[in-house]
């Protein structure tokens, strides 16, 4: 975490996962993949639009006590493909992953199409090829239906 | 054969090609056995009449025979099952498969499944290759050429799964399209999207007796009554797009106006008889392509 020092603006966490360079703004975003919400009895600390060397602005989402699951990773390279995710044990970086946006997606999210055959109760694993990250849009493969960025963010 | 969009351009020609073999066959002059001991199944989940008996005439002409159900009540549909399982199941029963479904994309999941080959009969609002290619057969034929022309599409052009299907095709020659409908029935953002990133051409009017005077082709839709909440409006609407013998009066001496059918009123009954009007032409044109196509796609088929 060179670049936080030396205001170093949250606490070091002892255990847990750190996901950082989030795309300004976004991290509101990442809590709700996350599911944190006022049950929630992990840590949790957050910071909005961070200075940052590589991106102008960033923000970044500290979890203790916690590492990610492999479908919120998948739903968090969607909504901001550079982030990285740092797993903290005792205090160090243990493992540094870089999520990147795949050219197709699965399982992720559902076409918001009620017409198309996927939403029909058929045994199909949910498909998206990304037609482009930023601004994100999606198309599903069955019914040609483009999703933009708000309509895949309310399935979170 | 799910959607146009994976064939390429000389497979288009080819198809058209190899159909000019089935007028003969088609219109009684000659009788075929290419297809006999052959099995196609209809599973049409929603009604058709013309796709449906087209396909069933195409191949009893060719000697084959058909089964099936013409609609999804008597299909186990009924029961709760899922189109993977009937696929899985009707698959054993026949040596192609002919769908139609008001779900999208629903083609492309069974030919996914199936071990036969899937022909595509219109699913949901998208797409409906065999229409598509009796379309362009019937502007090859009766023009001579596809290449070159304006063709203006005219009515429902939002959930008419004809009008998308052949705008994508027509991407593949070199056309000039005006898109002419209401304006809560225009074409769907994605199509035109995807039309503009091909390069065509497109303009969009509300001015028919314009485009009627400029295009080559000019084909007609139906607009649906239950796509507009007010009655009044529809009545407004209607009058709009549809024509008569006198509106075509400027028109090209080669244009011609075509229509998938069924009609209501937006073709008047005057047009029948003007050497424009191509409707019931490319209905028999169906018929041609269809036993083309199923040809092809059962491997029976030599140059």
């Amino acid at each position: 975490m060179s670049e936080e020092r030396p205001e170093l603006r949250v606490q070091k966490i002892r255990e847990g996962t750190v996901i950082d360079h989030i795309k300004a703004g976004y991290s509101l975003a990442v809590l709700k993949i996350l599911g944190v919400n006022k049950d929630s009895k992990k840590v949790v600390s957050l910071a909005m639009n961070v200075p940052s060397s590589k991106t102008d602005r960033k923000d970044v989402v500290k979890v203790e006590g916690r590492a990610l699951y492999r479908s919120e990773l998948n739903k968090i390279s969607l909504i901001t493909p550079d982030a990285t995710i740092n797993t903290i044990e005792d205090y160090r970086v243990k493992k540094k992953v870089t999520v990147s946006l795949p050219k197709r997606i699965e399982n992720t999210v559902n076409c918001i199409n009620p017409n198309c055959i996927t939403n029909a109760g058929e045994p199909i694993v949910p498909t998206f090829n990304v037609v482009s990250s930023n601004p994100l849009r999606l198309r599903c493969p069955y019914c040609g239906k483009f999703m933009e960025e708000k309509e895949i963010l309310d399935q979170f | 054969m799910v959607d146009l969009k994976d064939f390429s351009r000389d497979e288009v020609d080819y198809i058209l090609k190899v159909s000019e073999n089935f007028e003969p066959i088609a219109n009684g002059k000659k009788r075929s056995k290419m297809l006999q001991g052959y099995v196609l199944c209809n599973m049409f989940f929603e009604p058709s009449t013309r796709t449906r008996l087209s396909f069933s005439s195409a191949m009893m002409r060719l000697g084959g025979s058909v089964t099936g159900f013409a609609s999804g009540s008597v299909s186990s549909a009924s029961k709760g099952e899922s189109l993977s399982d009937t696929v899985r199941v009707v698959e054993n029963y026949c040596d192609v498969m002919v769908l139609r479904s008001s779900l999208e994309g629903a083609a492309r999941l069974a030919a996914d499944i199936s071990s036969k080959p899937v022909i595509n009969a219109g699913d949901g609002t998208r797409q409906h290759p065999t229409q598509t290619l009796l379309d362009l057969y019937t502007i090859s034929k009766e023009i001579g050429t596809i290449d070159g022309l304006k063709v203006a599409l005219v009515g429902d052009l939002k959930y008419g799964r004809t009008v998308h299907s052949l705008s994508y095709a027509l991407t593949m020659f070199d056309v000039e399209l005006s898109f002419v409908s209401p304006p809560e029935l225009s074409m769907p953002e994605e199509v035109v999207s995807d039309l503009k990133a091909e390069g065509l051409r497109v303009e969009t009017t509300d001015d028919l007796s314009h485009v009627i005077e400029s295009s080559d082709v000019v084909y007609m839709t139906r607009i649906q009554k239950e796509r507009f909440p007010d009655p009044m409006e529809y009545e407004r609407m209607k009058g709009a797009y549809s024509i008569d013998s006198t509106m075509l009066e400027g028109a090209k001496e080669n244009m011609i106006v075509m229509h998938p059918l069924p009609r209501i009123d937006e073709i008047s009954t005057t047009v029948d008889s003007s050497p424009h009007a191509r409707y019931f032409q490319q209905a028999f044109y169906g018929l041609v392509v269809r036993m083309a196509l199923l040809s092809l796609v059962l491997g029976k088929w030599r140059d």
